[in-house]
């Protein structure tokens, strides 16, 4: 069955509360060398198969729900 | 007046708001998120809690319900809306109102006693109280953080779209201590406070919270 795989990401300039709370506790763990951490979904979809109206359906469907665009960006690809 | 009370799955405080419509003055309606009906009521609250258990946005989904298609068009004619906490969230989600709720800046529930000055007592919801008179209510969230870009802030302000803004504390990290705030035309007010739980005495921090609940009343019979 194709996949049609979405990421949503807070926006760059939108505090990321959870981020935050996992990048705190990676020295703890002994992590010492990452800076930063965002949080954000992965959404995996399954399709009965990828064509030109089904991409823009799914478009559609991360403009309008899986996103918020006010706080979120999305990516929307197929993956093989 | 007949003022709808949403029922959403996870919604918590609709009992609550009903009745602090009734102490106010007003009948209260239950409303069913899954019917296209919103009964003849004059106007719509929305109330807290955790519908649809806040996946994967709180609100996100709520929005979608049958209910809001019904309260979307109805807000765009004119029609009352009261968002609370969650309500709040899912009149953003519905973009009914600017901007978006995420989670609180120091990343923690919070349920306090709450200071709050009125910065417009001109909205449907507000008339009952004075220009910036300061009322305490409770305030319980965990996604209470109100932010918007620079230019929709810059436009609630200029327009004095803001309807309320957090005294003392900013509970929450909400951009210019904003706790409430009020489309173009004043009939949709979105307020992450709970003034339904503010009605009586005997509960509650006193009865502050009340004039959100007479203010229709006063409007109309002005």
């Amino acid at each position: 069955m194709p996949r049609v795989v979405v990421d949503v990401m807070p926006k760059p300039e939108i505090l990321d509360p959870q981020g935050k709370a996992v990048l705190g506790a990676l020295p703890r763990l002994g992590f010492t060398g990452v800076t930063e951490v965002r949080q954000g979904k992965r959404f995996e979809l399954e399709v009965a198969e990828i064509n030109d109206g089904v991409l823009a359906d799914i478009e559609k469907l991360a403009d309008t729900f899986l996103a918020n665009t006010v706080i979120e960006n999305y990516t929307v690809r197929v993956e093989s | 007046m007949r003022i709808g009370v949403v029922t959403f799955p996870g919604t918590l405080d609709d009992v609550d708001a009903q009745r602090a419509v009734r102490i106010g003055g007003n009948e209260a309606v239950a409303l069913w998120h899954g019917d296209h009906d919103l009964k003849g009521v004059d106007a719509v609250i929305l109330p807290g809690g955790f519908s649809y258990g806040d996946y994967l946005r709180c609100g996100a989904i709520s929005r979608f319900s049958p209910v809001m298609t019904e309260v979307i068009e109805a807000a765009g004619k004119g029609l009352p809306v009261l968002g609370i906490c969650n309500g709040f969230q899912v009149l953003c989600e519905s973009h009914l109102l600017p901007g978006a709720l995420i989670r609180n800046d120091h990343r923690r529930f919070i349920c306090r006693d709450q200071r709050l000055r009125i910065e417009n007592a001109d909205t449907a919801w507000t008339t009952a109280f004075e220009q910036g008179q300061e009322i305490v209510v409770p305030l319980k969230n965990g996604e209470g953080q109100f932010v918007a870009d620079a230019e929709t802030v810059a436009r609630l302000e200029g327009e004095g779209r803001v309807v309320a803004r957090y005294l003392e504390v900013n509970p929450n990290g909400s951009v210019n201590d904003i706790a409430g705030i009020a489309n173009e035309a004043g009939n949709v007010v979105g307020l992450m406070p709970h003034p339904e739980h503010a009605v009586e005495e005997l509960t509650g921090s006193g009865t502050d919270g009340l004039g959100f609940f007479t203010s229709l009343a006063a409007r109309v019979f002005a």
